[in-house]
């Protein structure tokens, strides 16, 4: 029985998830598991050896509620780390071309010459009178909605993003503010509750007595009483802080960055205020909750359908074969316009961007890009010449291959040896191709698994885009290819 | 000839084993009233020639319409709202929240006009809430792309 692959295992950000993907949170937990140590065992000790004294001493409410609280505490604090967010999935690589296009189209081509450098990515949208600039996520791949912020730490965009708190070990964002919310108050009020109860405590039994006996028959009420103390500033602050906010409907990253502040003259002029203090406050707290768009548990089928019908194949040998059934198409409409070919080139730095779906690929496509010259010698037999101008011995990743075409002999092809650079090979004139190079060696980042995690990191060969880099490649082409 | 037609997911060897890639049109959202869902009803130019103005429209404000009903903040959610805080959010384990039943309203209507409508004329709605309900996406059924010409 093959083992179920669900989609939280191909989750593209840094979160971890427990038990099959119900639950989630950010990385590196620490300080939440401080916390959860902190409050489980400050009440522990207060329930233990203040609360029998004062139940009999003063009154049984004061165990009774700071035993309610303290569930509602622990309850809100888990929802809070173990909820998404509210994390805007990543689109598709569908999408992020159609995006892609309508950012490059919208660029005014000068005279001819396709602009390399990529426009400011920024969309203007207008929200009840007020004009918002949307940016693009260049992880994620989208335009983010307004309120959104990506969270660096979690590498995913965040809906109404609030902060990322290690605290709570998770992003607080639309989906678990409210959570949040009334952790941080229901917290407050137990540090207040349990307090007044280790004071009392200490306070009854240095009756008659000097307080240092006091504190030698109950130590444990010390203890308690120091941490509360010097915690209690810090999440009472909070908690009114985030009552400021929640009532004017704020979130804590618009407040840092002062996008509403006064300074525009209007004395409101946040577009997402409902009116009054009320409606906002309600409105954050209670509003509707839309459920989690990531479908964690959903099942992912084309891993395991692609592993079995290439299980035979070389996977190489697939790649170049799908990379010369494009340029076969393209050399049918070879006879086209310059205009065309520039409009090629333009879209062709689209191939910056690195579908999602490619993640899971990665793995098999690393093992076998070693091969590929193996590969050049099956494909001499489709009548193409490969005149195999490498860059460099063909690396684990972004090695790139230029081919040129037996009867077109001044179009050169880029053949995608590594498919996440590159959609598709285009028919380049020489100068074009040194330019498209330029572009492509653009590309920041490359993806690998490593313990099944995917990390973002800077390709040694073509990372940073400076102009030396540049330089080389184009000078290499020219080398090559005169 | 549009430029999107180079793309072809050529990388993207292991999904196309689910089939061809077709072209897409994506319609947006409309953020002006807010944060709310809500889509454009302006009229994609790549869904010319292929579906009536008006179907399209009854489409697009109907869903706008389910997911407006989705967001509203009336006297029913706040009580819900409260009423799950009050039980320390365990009610969402025995019972759907209000925008769960509204997000499974638009799935059956999708599902609906992709039957009647869309089908026949050989276009595909996906379910925004597959796309994190921030597209619209419609699949062309009879233009795949590696077929262009």
């Amino acid at each position: 029985m093959a083992k179920v692959t669900r989609k939280w295992e191909m989750f593209p950000g840094r979160n971890r998830f427990c038990c099959d993907g119900r639950l989630m949170m950010a990385p590196h937990a620490a300080v939440f598991y401080i916390n959860v140590i902190l409050i489980i065992g400050t009440s522990v000790l207060f329930f233990v050896f203040d609360c029998p004294y004062l139940s009999r001493r003063v009154t049984p409410v004061i165990p009774v509620i700071s035993g309610v609280l303290f569930l509602f505490v622990i309850g809100s604090l888990f929802k809070t780390s173990f909820t998404d967010p509210g994390i805007i999935p990543r689109a598709t690589d569908d999408e992020a071309a159609y995006i892609e296009k309508q950012v490059y189209i919208s660029i005014p081509n000068n005279g001819g010459t396709p602009t390399i450098r990529p426009p400011p990515r920024t969309k203007e949208v207008v929200i009840k009178g007020n004009s918002i600039k949307l940016k693009y996520c260049v992880t994620c791949k989208i335009f983010r909605p307004p309120r959104a912020s990506h969270c660096s730490l979690c590498n995913n965009c965040v809906e109404n993003f609030d902060h990322h708190c290690p605290w709570v070990g998770n992003c607080v964002g639309r989906r678990n503010y409210r959570f949040f919310y009334m952790f941080i108050v229901c917290l407050s009020l137990l540090i207040i509750i349990v307090f007044i109860g280790a004071v009392l405590h200490l306070f009854y039994l240095s009756e008659n007595r000097l307080m240092v006996d006091a504190i030698s028959e109950s130590p444990t009420s010390v203890i308690v009483v120091i941490i509360t103390f010097f915690s209690c500033w810090s999440v009472i602050g909070l908690a009114g802080f985030h009552t400021f906010l929640a009532a004017s409907n704020q979130t804590t990253n618009e407040d840092i960055k002062g996008s509403f502040a006064s300074r525009t003259g209007r004395p409101n002029s946040n577009p997402y205020s409902r009116g009054n203090i009320c409606a906002n406050y309600c409105y954050v707290l209670c509003s509707p909750r839309p459920p989690s768009l990531l479908d964690r548990r959903g099942v992912v089928l084309s891993l395991t359908e692609s592993k079995s019908t290439n299980k035979n194949q070389s996977r190489d040998t697939v790649i170049s074969n799908k990379g010369f059934e494009v340029s076969d198409a393209s050399v049918n409409q070879n006879g086209k316009t310059d205009t065309d070919e520039i409009q090629l080139h333009q879209y062709g730095s689209s191939s910056m961007l690195q579908p999602d779906s490619l993640d899971r690929n990665q793995h098999t496509f690393t093992t076998s890009m070693p091969s590929i010259h193996h590969s050049q010698n099956n494909h001499v037999h489709q009548s193409h010449i490969i005149n195999g101008l490498y860059q460099k011995p063909p690396t684990s990743h972004s090695s790139i291959l230029i081919t040129s075409h037996n009867h077109y002999p001044t179009d050169y092809f880029l053949v995608p040896t590594n498919p996440n650079y590159f959609y598709a090979s285009l028919p380049l004139r020489r100068d074009r191709a040194s330019m498209y190079y330029s572009a492509v060696s653009r590309v920041p980042s490359y993806r690998c698994r490593n313990n099944q995690k995917l990390y973002y990191r800077h390709c040694r060969e073509h990372g940073g885009g400076t102009s030396s880099t540049r330089m080389h490649l184009s000078n290499s082409i020219i080398n090559n290819t005169s | 000839m549009s430029p999107p037609t180079i793309r072809s997911s050529q990388g993207n060897a292991a999904s196309q084993t689910q089939g061809p890639q077709y072209a897409k049109v994506f319609v947006q959202r409309d953020y002006s009233d807010g944060t709310t869902v809500k889509f454009m009803t302006s009229f994609p130019q790549g869904l010319e020639n292929k579906i009536e103005r008006t179907v399209f429209e009854y489409t697009i404000n109907q869903l706008n319409t389910y997911f407006a009903e989705a967001e509203k903040a009336s006297c029913k959610t706040y009580c819900e709202g409260c009423f799950a805080c009050f039980t320390v959010y365990t009610m969402f384990l025995c019972a759907d929240t209000h925008y769960e039943k509204c997000l499974r309203k638009v799935g059956k209507f999708i599902v609906e006009q992709n039957e009647m409508v869309y089908l026949p004329r050989g276009l595909l709605l996906t379910n925004p809430a597959e796309r994190g309900l921030r597209i619209i996406e419609i699949t062309m059924l009879d233009q795949p792309i590696v077929a262009r010409t």
